[in-house]
């Protein structure tokens, strides 16, 4: 029963590290962007759910929706002010500013928050179970954190197929030089694209924030998880990424199983081996 | 005649390599205007500078009675001006009819619809749920075409769109332009295959190595002429 219960935790953990890849799979997808901030942007975020939900005391019910809106917009204007003055041809200048990017933001939440590492208390919620009876309980919190990300995927997956924005958004993964002349606007769609992407960040920083113990230093190993999702699922596939992130999450909680040092390495273990066997992930499809 | 483009003295440069040395090239309102020329004669860059993905500040362009020069390349397409580009660069994780909605996204109101478009082209109507990518060249090139047309261009730039193609198929998407001309769309084309730019087009203008060397009327022009404007040198 405990290896029963160690997938399921596995699965679980699987959403969390399916809406960390989701944000840095669009930029990729729509833009050949790669992010190396991407999870220092989580750890904002969550440092951002923190400060308004805790310091300043407001309601969860108006805090998340703010955490999302701030993020989304501070997505979109440095994609429009920043990041959009390094895209090019050259994936370089991106990775590099990034790169940089990650440096200053680790180091400025250092100075703001020191180094204790801190976590969103989620009251009641955090030891709410549901028993499957024979020894099995599911969290209510990974539960919800699950349907959270199977929500973002979702909702994703009908903004890029049902909608006018993702039909331009996937028309832009295909073929950027030309989009201007159906009458796009590049600068505009690639930071709608990482406003987009920023908003999955702030609900992924949100549930970091409530799941574990968090510190300015704690985004490098999240972004670690994000691209190991996004490979093992497969470039330009949403719902492949679902799959990395399930396939990571059981690793890790069955290699923890095993032993508990185990957990980290177990994943890593997978990815390498995923790499090895299956160089373009298990369900590769080059879409949005 | 109201004048819709008009050019002067036109430049183009790839780094320090010249394509274009002042085209000059003007296209009235309900013409149908032919750019033949061979291979690297610049008939390409040209296009691409009118509409804006080559850089074209500073450069003399009138359209629609506005200077244009330097208006980025969206602008440029909510003018009115939209071009169905070389190789017809169909977006392949769009279907048929995506690929043609998109087309629609600069908002400009006419008489092109996803209808006019299917009664144009009705080939398409059974593959509309079918990747764009997935089709036969001549219906990618329909596609291509009706993607431009959606957006109710006054002035439509067609760029090799009879290149690999087979003869019947060229014939076949050629019998559009009238059809297109009719509902109130100007015509530019940008043609290899001489007989064929000379039997649709009411004036041509043949390129050479940048610059423009013949212009006229079809009618008023001889094979030699066009020989000559065409390859440099005398007809055999």
């Amino acid at each position: 029963m405990v290896w029963v219960n160690a997938i399921i935790q596995g699965v679980l953990l699987g959403g969390l590290y399916a809406l960390f890849a989701a944000g840095l799979s669009l930029m990729f997808g729509v833009m050949r962007f790669v992010n190396i901030a991407h999870g220092d942007f989580i750890v904002v975020a969550a440092y951002l759910a923190l400060t308004v939900m805790v310091s300043l005391g407001i309601s969860p019910w108006v805090a998340v929706p703010v955490v999302v809106a701030v993020m989304a917009a501070t997505g979109y204007l440095g994609q429009r002010l920043l990041l959009n003055r390094v895209l090019g041809k050259d994936i370089l200048p991106p990775i590099l500013v990034t790169f940089g990017l990650s440096i200053i933001l680790q180091n400025a939440l250092l100075e703001t928050f020191s180094a204790d590492s801190v976590r969103l208390p989620a009251g009641a919620l955090e030891t709410a179970s549901l028993t499957l009876g024979d020894g099995i309980a599911i969290g209510i919190l990974p539960l919800a954190m699950f349907a959270t990300a199977i929500g973002v995927i979702a909702g994703l997956q009908l903004i890029f197929y049902r909608t006018p924005l993702g039909r331009m958004l996937r028309a832009t993964s295909d073929d950027a030089e030309i989009v201007p002349l159906m009458g796009g606007n590049n600068a505009h769609i690639f930071a709608i694209a990482t406003g987009l992407a920023s908003a999955v960040v702030g609900v992924a920083g949100i549930w970091l924030a409530m799941r574990t113990n968090f510190d300015p230093a704690a985004g490098p190993v999240r972004l670690l998880f994000a691209f190991e999702a996004v490979i093992i699922g497969g470039l330009g596939n949403i719902w492949a990424t679902l799959a990395g992130g399930i396939i990571l999450g059981v690793a890790q909680t069955v290699g923890a199983q095993i032993d508990a040092g185990f957990q980290i390495l177990a994943g890593h273990l997978v990815f390498l081996l995923i790499l090895i066997v299956k160089p373009t992930g298990l369900m590769p499809r080059m879409t949005g | 005649m109201k004048t819709l483009l008009e050019t002067r003295g036109l430049t183009a440069f790839y780094g320090d390599f010249q394509a274009l040395f002042g085209v000059g090239l003007r296209v009235d309102e309900g013409e149908t205007i032919a750019i033949i020329g061979a291979n690297g004669a610049g008939k390409s860059t040209f296009l691409k500078t009118l509409v804006g993905i080559r850089p074209n500040r500073g450069q003399d362009i009138t359209f629609d009675g506005q200077p244009i020069g330097g208006w980025p390349a969206q602008r440029i397409h909510k003018a009115g001006l939209a071009v169905v580009p070389e190789g017809r660069r169909l977006f392949r994780s769009l279907s048929v009819e995506e690929n043609l909605l998109i087309g629609a996204s600069g908002g400009r109101k006419g008489p092109w619809t996803l209808k006019a478009v299917y009664d144009l082209f009705p080939d398409l109507v059974e593959k509309r749920r079918n990747p764009g990518t997935a089709l036969s060249g001549g219906q990618q090139q329909m596609v291509a075409i009706g993607r431009a047309l959606m957006s109710n261009p006054r002035l439509l730039l067609c760029d090799e769109i009879s290149l690999g193609l087979a003869p019947k198929v060229v014939r076949a998407i050629y019998e559009a332009v009238p059809l297109i001309r009719g509902r109130g769309t100007s015509i530019l084309v940008v043609e290899q295959d001489v007989s064929q730019a000379l039997a649709v087009a009411s004036r041509v203008y043949c390129m050479m190595e940048g610059r423009v060397t013949l212009t006229g009327r079809p009618r008023d022009l001889s094979r030699e002429e066009i020989a000559q404007a065409y390859f440099g040198m005398e007809a055999a």
